[in-house]
């Protein structure tokens, strides 16, 4: 096993080091109990501990608006060149419930036909993992989703044991970074260590919810005409938070932006949201989501059913933003408990 | 750094209007020709069309494959980028993207029976397949064609369906919900026209495209005739944004994770009947 130490006090020259080479960024503590990943260019701006960042780090794979081509109109023939401008990057500090997001994002844009922005941001993309402890805050349902434990996704895994770091070395080019930076060897006491954290783990996560995960698909087959939906759809407000925040929500529009000379251009991919009330409205006026409880359902089936069919995982992590930035509570726990009663 | 994306799905063929005319009021027909070759689709398909600076919707094309060297789209000025589209003549270029979707199953129709439902603007991908068989007559059985619209006025491919009633090898039937004076035609909705047709439904494809709301009556009317579920083919219409299966915009409100860019847009009944909309 890969196992490396890396003392606290040397997490400032670490982050360092690194951004010599990569822009470097981290969980930074914001306003009103908030944190957000931005650029850091020490250990000291970074929150070694803290709830799910205001928005994931899909952030950095799948912009919020991408240009996906640039166009020139002034010749005889329109003229396109798909142009990327991603740099070398190095995202610190990811809990275990949005490497689990990234993945769900790597499958869904490595399938074909394939979205090679997408992919070639990731490739340059560095991804150092932190672990938790402990639960966030009571929004969290990761242990549900089974995400409250590292299986991968990652370059480097940070584990916090006290006065050191262990870290989990999981790709070559970890390897060549840690071998750099000359970090020691973990010693058995080092892994005794971290298993007591892991052992501790399983006893503080309990799925939040009390049923069976493999039920969970089936729930929503039988509760697809349940009255949690009616009343998750009469209070909300359809304005796109929990799907803006989510870290599998992927969704997306596209829109052309021409340039004043009315010659060049060009065509840019955006965030866009289920919960919008047009979102699945055609031209002719036909609306094939037009309440609010339809579209609720929706989101809630993209993660517990339908992506098992098509990806063999949930697309929730269990991270808990979406109930966190709901402005009308809508607690995606509350809702699952309540369709559970109804269903199981 | 800056870099090219080569191999960009996004990236868009040249598309040049070749010829253009308006039909209806609303609608306007293009036939266009890319600069890198054949579009290379096949019935029941459809295209992304970009209007440089405005955007791009999806459109099914209209001609059948047989055709060669351009393809055909018939476009009702309903949305922003169609509206704008209409203002395009021969000569303007237009960016492509496709083809996309699943097509209509047209190797399992082969040595069937068929019996072709379209109403109002449904007529445009389902021309498609009516070329197709047409132009690989004796691959197929017995043709019937219902054609429904608003009124006379509507009425697309009005001088092509003028050859489709003389021909001895097509059952063609036309009726419009409102008479015009000079109408001698039927008048009432396509459904009043199923029950006339004497079809073997075992041995019969129903293929049937128009408005949602068509999609109910005219199954219902086919069910009677105990053509089986699955050999009724609808092809349904969402706003596809990326045809890739990705943008999430056509995902059908149905048990299955059906995308209608990809998984669609042409269904059987039995395979989209639990869809709260067709």
């Amino acid at each position: 096993m890969n196992y490396h130490i890396l003392k606290k006090d040397e997490l400032d020259g670490f982050i360092k080091k690194l951004s010599n080479s990569m822009k470097v960024v981290a969980p930074v503590a914001k306003d009103a109990g908030n944190f957000a990943f931005q650029e850091v260019s020490g250990a000291s701006e970074i929150a070694l501990k803290y709830i799910p960042t205001i928005l994931p780090p899909k952030k950095y794979f799948m912009p919020p608006r991408e240009k996906m081509l640039d166009f020139d109109i002034s010749g005889p023939q329109p003229v396109d060149k798909a142009v990327l401008d991603a740099p070398e990057l190095a995202v610190f500090g990811v809990h275990t419930c949005d490497l689990a997001g990234i993945q769900c994002l790597n499958m869904v844009f490595s399938e074909r036909p394939r979205d090679y922005n997408y992919l070639r941001r990731k490739e340059k993309i560095f991804l150092i993992g932190m672990e938790c402890g402990d639960y966030c805050d009571d929004h969290a349902s990761c242990a549900l989703v089974n995400s409250h434990m590292p299986s991968g996704g990652y370059d480097l895994f940070f584990t916090d044991l006290g006065d050191r770091f262990i870290v989990h070395v999981n790709t070559h080019k970890a390897e060549e970074i840690v071998e750099e930076m000359g970090l020691a060897k973990a010693a058995s006491a080092d892994m005794t260590a971290l298993e007591k954290i892991r052992e501790h783990k399983r006893g503080a996560f309990r799925n939040e919810i009390g049923v069976d995960p493999r039920k969970l698909p089936e729930m929503f087959d039988k509760g697809a005409k349940s009255k949690v939906w009616e009343d998750v759809g009469h209070r909300c407000v359809a304005c796109g938070n929990c799907t803006n925040v989510c870290p599998t929500c992927y969704c997306f529009d596209m829109a052309d932006t021409i340039n004043l000379d009315m010659k060049t251009g060009h065509r840019d991919r955006t965030w866009d949201s289920c919960q919008f009330e047009t979102f699945a409205a055609v031209a002719g006026g036909e609306n094939f989501r037009e309440e609010r409880a339809d579209r609720q359902r929706h989101r809630y089936s993209r993660k517990f059913k339908f992506p098992l069919d098509r990806f063999y995982r949930f697309f929730c992590t269990g991270c808990g933003r979406c109930t966190r930035t709901c402005m009308a509570d809508i607690s995606l726990k509350d809702t699952l408990k309540t369709l559970a009663k109804e269903t199981v | 750094m800056i870099e090219e994306i080569k191999n960009s799905n996004w990236k868009l063929r040249k598309g040049r209007i070749i010829a253009a005319k308006q039909m209806t009021d609303a609608e306007k027909w293009f036939d266009i020709k890319l600069d890198d070759g054949e579009l290379d689709h096949e019935p029941g398909q459809f295209v992304q069309v970009e209007l440089y600076g405005i955007g791009e919707a999806p459109i099914s094309v209209c001609s059948s494959p047989t055709k060669r060297g351009s393809f055909e789209l018939t476009v009702r000025a309903a949305g922003r980028l169609t509206k704008a589209m209409h203002a395009l003549d021969a000569g303007d270029y237009v960016g492509i993207r496709g083809p996309f979707g699943k097509p209509f199953p047209v190797r399992v129709m082969v040595g069937n029976d068929l019996l072709f439902v379209a109403g109002g603007l449904g007529i445009a991908p389902l021309r498609s397949l009516i070329h197709y068989v047409m132009d690989n007559r004796k691959d197929f059985g017995k043709v019937d064609i219902l054609l429904g619209c608003r009124t006379p006025h509507d009425m697309l491919f009005g001088s092509e369906i003028s050859t489709w009633q003389k021909r001895l090898d097509v059952n063609f039937l036309c009726t419009v919900d409102r008479g015009a004076p000079d109408w001698h035609g039927n008048v009432g909705l396509i459904t009043t026209l199923i029950p006339g047709v004497t079809i073997q439904p075992e041995r019969t494809f129903a293929v049937v495209v128009g408005p949602p709301i068509m999609y109910k009556f005219v199954i219902a009317e086919l069910l009677k005739k105990n053509v089986p579920e699955r050999q009724i083919v609808v092809s349904l219409e969402r706003h596809m944004k990326c045809g890739m299966g990705k943008c999430g915009h056509c995902q059908i409100d149905h048990p299955k994770n059906y995308y209608c860019c990809k998984d669609g847009p042409t269904f059987t009944y039995d395979e989209v009947k639990d869809a709260k909309k067709l």
